[in-house]
């Protein structure tokens, strides 16, 4: 009897003891995130810190396989469990604010001002009814990689600058066997990799087509001008030769096609520099990405992962959350990320960073990121899809690129109108 | 059929038995029942509630809309696409894996020596990784870089697009699909054939009849019902046919232009990448109609009583 | 049948066959094993052999990540299932289709029926059940949804069709009880294919993805498929890393094949015996 007095009087005086309990962790929070090896030990590191500066606050840090990360967020919610603080990729934001998952962040503690000073424009896209929802460590933009050592065996002097430049180059790379099989691309070619993105904010943008309205309401890009860049990008495949879908399978098939010394070139993301630069054999380099003409607007492709809010973290869990996001996207952290996982700062001040603009790697990443747009997805997978059917229309349908981009802007079109009409639903 | 027991007792105990009989088989099936009641069928109901509901997994809104997402599979023309490409595959792989599984077990069954090697030999492609496999196979099939090119090449036929042609495509996928399970169905045909007592051959081969004899006088009859299970399993999951898909096409899933979506691949994408659970639901809803009406009428169709 | 000295021609021709079509149909898998022992620089070559055969991709799947973890809970995970699938699936396929009750052929539908809605539709059931049960990240929830398949049961009833009546009706005759029918007298008799579904059940929990990538929180409770998938990610995939690690998690699927298709064999024997 006398033991359950105890054990009583014990539990009580546990339950009593606020703060006070110096190191005894008090709030626990979870975090998720996809598993990306630097990412996960940088994070792991980073929790150390942050638990050694806030000891009542413990941090459970949960990975899960990249291809099925959405997936997993996704069926945590219903069922009323997953993370405080999650990690989402930008174009998913829409929905998960939508559905009421996502809190606002706090403005006193991200005052709208301050993140408009900090950080670089990009970021307004999670900006949604005057409110922000999440906020990035790091952000993306696509450059130009390049094999250096074919192109020396192919007489090509210096990395492109424009895109007839670019498909010159790509036609004196590409090797072909007596029967007219490529063995090595010019162009890494692979419009379900980057290239869906290089299509909607690089290549219509420039030959003169804005792919969507300013309000993001609607599709533009099924003009002319749309059509002719679609037709330049499916004549690399049907007229010069220059790459082939799927030439290596799997995916990021067009990576492996460069790392193996078979794509001289290919357009790819800033978080692809570290597998590049562990796996392939030639020497290599990275350009900004051609242009129309000479001396002409520039223009890119910017994307990046935020960290939110869940509706889950409240009371003391919300300070905490918020004490761990603001640890998140510090300005330190945003240094060490740079360093550990080879990604972009999304600091206005670190990306001005002269000694990072003259990297030769990160220098052709960070100088897009002030023309660099983020696509307003509504259904990523959709409208990805959208455009990787009309390249498809063109090269194994002979569809003429007017009408293959007009099927496509009509199917996307009704993606953005179902999205818009939910959110002026009451 | 059952002659032993009843017959020979009277009536009145028969049926006592009959009926102490009919509670131990209620008593073998309860906890499975309840098992699948909880774990399927209630589960199955809660995508039939959705089916008829706006959901996208992360709302807690599910407003009710009627048929809405029936009809938007209607006017879906990759629901449609996705349907008779399941047919196709239905209608290649299911002969083609029954004809070659057969032969092999029969082949299997008739050599002696190594025969454990020559099975596991014929094994193996069930049991290798899918994303390896698939890997495997893209290469084999690349358009540019794949010895089959090389092959055809070589024997003066042009180059073939395989997985990159929307008239290629699908056909390559099914002969992955086939290799895979040809080592599932020859280890089930190996059980069936197994499972024939023997001395209906050595009665049949007293009396001199033909090996062509024995096999549609005996083997083929008392397979009926490993055939039975074959084809009406085989239809059920090509029917479902998924992660073969997923992994052939990985980067364009589905493609080239929705020429290897499969009806499962479609309810995934919806579900799972475009969080779209009501019409998900609903193409489940009508995949389930179809695949229950096609097994009923391969069951009643296909079974014979086995009479030795 | 007696004389087994000379070789007749016509199994000589099925051996011929049967190397021919084994060539082809472990093709994809040489070049899997194959691959797995190319050095990175060597993956996407597109050549067979390895020009320098190197077991780095299997020392690195083996000391750089939680292999033997991922390992061992698959290991726990499918042996336990195919225990359960094994028992539970023979008990049912039995009822099915040697015992005479009212609604049998309906149950036999029904059960049948669960076959029929895709796994990828009862997922998110299946995740709300098990966060309400505390469930999430446990063996248990892991496994829970395939401890009875209708695979299972649909396959042992066929086969329990063809024992003969007589059997179990001497059986009775003797007095052996219901249970003692079914586990003494009927499933020996389908040895062979108790043999099949545990090979089938193993594979089958062996290679699942879906479901426990979703129900599995912290890395210590990663099955084999998830664990692998770990190997691709954003910035592609690791294949020389795929193919080793692929290449490892076959040797428990093929002990487990070598041992049972011996049943098999055994299975016939004992029938051929006893008819």
């Amino acid at each position: 009897m006398r033991k359950v007095w105890t054990a009583i009087a014990v539990a009580a005086a546990v339950l009593a003891m606020p703060a006070a309990g110096a190191g005894q962790p008090r709030v626990t929070i979870t975090y998720w995130q996809y598993f990306f090896e630097s990412k996960v030990k940088l994070v792991d590191q980073l929790i150390t810190q942050f638990e050694a500066q806030f000891p009542n606050i413990k941090v459970a840090h949960e990975h899960f396989p990249y291809d099925a990360y959405n997936q997993k967020v996704a069926s945590a919610v219903p069922a009323g469990t997953g993370p405080d603080v999650v990690n989402l990729f930008y174009g998913w934001v829409p929905l998960y604010v939508d559905s009421g998952y996502l809190q606002p962040l706090p403005v006193e503690a991200f005052p709208p001002v301050q993140l408009e000073r900090d950080y670089i424009p990009m970021i307004r896209g999670s900006k949604l009814d005057g409110k922000y929802w999440a906020i990035p460590t790091a952000v993306r933009s696509l450059a130009l990689f390049y094999n250096a050592d074919l192109f020396r065996a192919a007489n090509v002097v210096r990395p492109p600058v424009t895109w007839d430049e670019f498909q010159a180059a790509a036609e004196r790379m590409t090797a072909r066997d007596d029967r007219g099989r490529i063995t090595t691309m010019g162009f890494g070619i692979a419009p379900s990799g980057q290239d869906h993105h290089l299509l909607r904010e690089v290549l219509f943008r420039q030959w003169g087509a804005s792919p969507y309205s300013s309000n993001n309401q609607r599709v533009t890009y099924a003009t002319d001008a749309g059509a002719e860049a679609l037709r330049w990008y499916t004549d690399l495949i049907t007229k010069s030769k220059v790459g082939a879908i799927d030439f290596f399978p799997g995916a990021g098939g067009y990576r492996n096609a460069f790392m193996a010394g078979r794509a001289g070139m290919i357009v790819d993301g800033s978080f692809a520099i570290a597998a590049i630069r562990r796996g392939t054999r030639a020497a290599w380099g990275v350009a900004p990405l051609p242009g129309r003409t000479v001396g002409g607007a520039p223009s890119n492709f910017g994307s990046y992962w935020v960290h939110g809010l869940t509706k889950r973290a409240q009371g003391p869990r919300r300070d905490a959350a918020i004490q761990f996001l603001k640890f998140l996207v510090s300005e330190q952290t945003q240094r060490l990320w740079l360093d550990a996982v080879g990604e972009l700062p999304a600091y206005k001040r670190l990306v001005d960073d002269p000694r990072l603009v003259a990297d030769p790697v990160f220098g052709p990443f960070v100088s897009a990121l002030p023309h660099a747009r983020a696509t307003f997805f509504v259904d990523e997978a959709a409208q990805r899809q959208v455009l990787v059917d009309a390249v498809n229309e063109v090269v194994l349908n002979n569809r003429p690129p007017r009408q293959a981009l007009e099927e496509a802007a009509a199917k996307e079109q009704k993606v953005l109108d179902e999205f818009w009409a939910k959110r002026k639903r009451p | 059929m059952t002659s032993g027991v009843a017959a020979a007792s009277p009536a009145r105990r028969g049926l006592r038995i009959g009926q102490q009989r009919a509670l131990w088989g209620y008593a073998f099936l309860a906890i499975p029942l309840l098992f699948f009641a909880t774990i399927r069928v209630l589960p199955a109901f809660s995508s039939l509630y959705i089916s008829v509901h706006e959901w996208n997994i992360i709302s807690p809104n599910r407003p009710y809309v009627g048929l809405a997402n029936f009809h938007a599979l209607a006017a879906d023309p990759r629901f449609l696409r996705a349907a008779i490409n399941t047919v196709r595959y239905v209608l290649v792989g299911i002969p083609a894996q029954m004809i070659l599984g057969l032969g092999l077990a029969l082949l299997l069954r008739r050599i002696v020596r190594l025969r454990g090697l020559y099975r596991a030999l014929y094994f193996m492609p069930f049991i290798t990784p899918i994303v390896a496999a698939s890997w495997v196979w893209q290469w084999m099939y690349s358009q540019h870089l794949g010895p089959l090119n090389r092959i055809l090449q070589a024997a003066g036929i042009p180059a073939q697009g395989f997985l990159r042609d929307p008239d290629q495509a699908l056909y390559a996928v099914t002969a992955m699909v086939v290799w895979q399970y040809l080592g599932f169905q020859v280890v089930i045909f190996l059980a069936g054939l197994e499972a024939i007592p023997r001395v209906y051959y050595e009665a049949a081969e007293v009396d001199g009849a033909t090996g062509g004899q024995l096999f549609w006088r005996i083997t083929l009859p008392l397979l009926n019902p490993t055939l039975v299970f074959s084809i009406v399993y085989s239809t059920i999951v090509y029917l479902q046919l998924f992660t073969q898909v997923l992994n052939m096409t990985f980067q364009d899933q589905g493609g080239p232009l929705a020429s290897t979506l499969t009806l499962v691949l479609y309810v995934y994408h919806l579900g799972f990448h475009r969080f779209r659970m009501g019409e998900a639901a609903a193409a489940t809803a009508v995949l389930f109609v179809v695949i229950l009406t096609i097994t009923l009428l391969q069951m009643k169709f296909l079974s014979r009583p086995v009479e030795y | 049948m007696g004389a087994r000295a000379r070789i007749d021609p016509r199994t000589a021709a099925g051996y011929l066959i049967l190397t021919a079509g084994g060539l082809v149909v472990a093709f994809p898998f040489l070049w899997m094993v194959a691959s797995s022992l190319k050095p990175l620089a060597e993956i996407f070559d597109v050549r067979f052999l390895p020009v320098e055969p190197t077991l780095e991709n299997y020392t690195e799947v083996l000391t750089r990540t939680q292999f033997p973890r991922w390992f061992a809970n698959s290991l726990i995970i499918a042996a336990i299932t195919t225990a359960s699938v094994a028992f539970f699936d023979s008990l049912v396929g039995y009822a099915l289709a040697k015992l005479r009750f009212p609604g049998r052929d309906l149950i036999f539908v029904l059960i049948l029926a669960t076959l029929m809605i895709p796994t990828e539709m009862l997922v998110i059931p299946w995740y709300i059940m098990s966060s309400a049960n505390g469930w999430i990240n446990t063996y248990w929830g892991i496994m829970f949804p395939g401890l009875i398949t209708a695979f299972g049961i649909f396959l042992i009833r066929q086969f329990m069709s063809g024992v003969p009546d007589e059997l179990l009706d001497a059986g009775r005759m003797d007095g052996v009880g219901e249970f003692g029918l079914f586990w003494r007298i009927a499933l020996p008799q389908i040895k062979p294919a108790v043999a099949a579904l545990c090979i089938f059940t193993f594979l089958g929990n062996w290679n699942a993805f879906l479901w426990p990538m979703i129900v599995i929180q912290t890395p210590n409770m990663r099955t084999l498929p998830v664990g692998l998938a770990l190997f691709s990610g954003e910035a592609g995939s690791s294949w020389n890393l795929i193919m080793a690690g692929s290449a490892l998690a076959i040797i428990p699927v093929l002990i487990v094949f070598v041992v049972l298709q011996r049943q098999i064999i055994e299975g016939i024997v004992l029938t051929g015996l006893r008819s």
